[in-house]
């Protein structure tokens, strides 16, 4: 009976790495941007023409989230990113991230614009900048500039409530 | 030989045909670095592709960025570099030697050690299990055999 125990200790130790390793989502890559400042740029705004860098939003909390008229799973975020605009609990900006304008402000005309403003990257390059690499994405910047927290994939309303909204709260003190 | 040279081609065309799909082609140096750059990091998009391979949109434009690095004379390892602080080591299949990897590049030795131990062990063991025995062993182990010859003489002819 002894002799099985050893291997039978080893399965279980592999058993339980391989659960873990199957449970986790490989989409989820950790962002090394976090804790770092977001990453400065210019870009033309959707609607006018006016230009948007992250340096107009120094001294506030905001949250950037990256969309696009294209992305089905922006559709499914949508109506969590309208409520929290609702709330007004920081200012909304819209990255909206290779798309066309006529699309982007269709698209915002027919389910509703929760964003201050939207800054258009055309080409992506602002993008690749802040590691984007499946839309949506969403960035909390604290009043320094600097990234507090990424969301990958849609904000759902646990991840606005237990996460996002507490962590505003905490960074406007 | 002929398996190998076979081989050689095939991978040569495919080269070509993926020279020949690129859309700014026009620097066969170049070309050959961001492959050779590509190769080794990961598609984010589709992350069991590498950079070179993916024909995913993101993929299309960080080789874009990499090719214009290239052309600013950037070194390889500044372009690893640019992708790694964007999207963390997970780009590269390659991941490096650091405190938290040390368990992934080190594990397989350890697993080595840790068989070579366990062999080495059972060896020893199985060399005192052959050890001569002793005079009562001796003594048992013949009245054993002989026993069983004794029955096999005794067991009746069966009618054939």
């Amino acid at each position: 009976m002894k002799r099985f125990l050893i291997p039978l200790a080893l399965f279980m130790v592999l058993a339980v790495f391989l659960a873990i390793g199957l449970n986790r989502d490989p989409r989820e890559v950790p962002s090394p941007l976090v804790g770092k400042p977001a990453p400065a740029f210019t870009l033309p705004q959707l609607e006018g023409n006016a230009t948007f860098s992250p340096k107009d939003m120094a001294g506030k909390v905001w949250l950037l989230n990256v969309w696009a008229s294209w992305c089905v799973s922006c559709r499914q975020e949508h109506p969590v990113l309208v409520d929290f605009a609702k709330s007004k609990a920081a200012p909304l900006v819209g990255l909206d991230y290779k798309d066309q304008k006529a699309d982007a402000q269709g698209w915002l005309a027919r389910f509703g614009n929760p964003y201050d403003l939207s800054a258009m990257d055309a080409d992506g390059r602002v993008g690749i900048d802040y590691g984007v690499y499946g839309v949506p994405e969403t960035y909390v910047i604290d009043k320094a500039g600097v990234i507090r927290f990424k969301q990958i994939g849609p904000v759902t309303p646990e991840v606005l409530q237990e996460k996002i909204l507490p962590l505003i709260k905490e960074l406007q003190k | 030989m002929k398996l190998l040279c076979a081989l050689v081609l095939a991978l040569g065309v495919g080269l070509a045909q993926a020279n020949e799909a690129a859309p700014l082609a026009e620097d066969p140096a170049v070309e050959a670095r961001l492959v050779h750059i590509s190769e080794e990091l990961r598609c984010l998009v589709c992350q069991n592709e590498s950079l070179a391979g993916s024909r995913a949109d993101l993929a299309m434009d960080l080789r874009r960025e990499i090719r214009s690095m290239i052309k600013q004379g950037k070194s390889d390892q500044e372009i690893r570099d640019f992708l790694v602080s964007r999207y963390g080591d997970f780009v590269l299949y390659r991941p490096p030697v650091k405190p938290t990897t040390w368990l992934l590049w080190g594990g397989p030795f350890v697993l080595l050690g840790l068989g070579l131990f366990g062999l080495i062990t059972f060896l020893r063991q199985r060399k005192t299990a052959d050890a001569p025995l002793s005079a009562e062993e001796q003594r048992r182990a013949q009245a054993l055999l002989n026993n069983d010859e004794g029955k096999g003489q005794a067991r009746p002819q069966g009618d054939s």
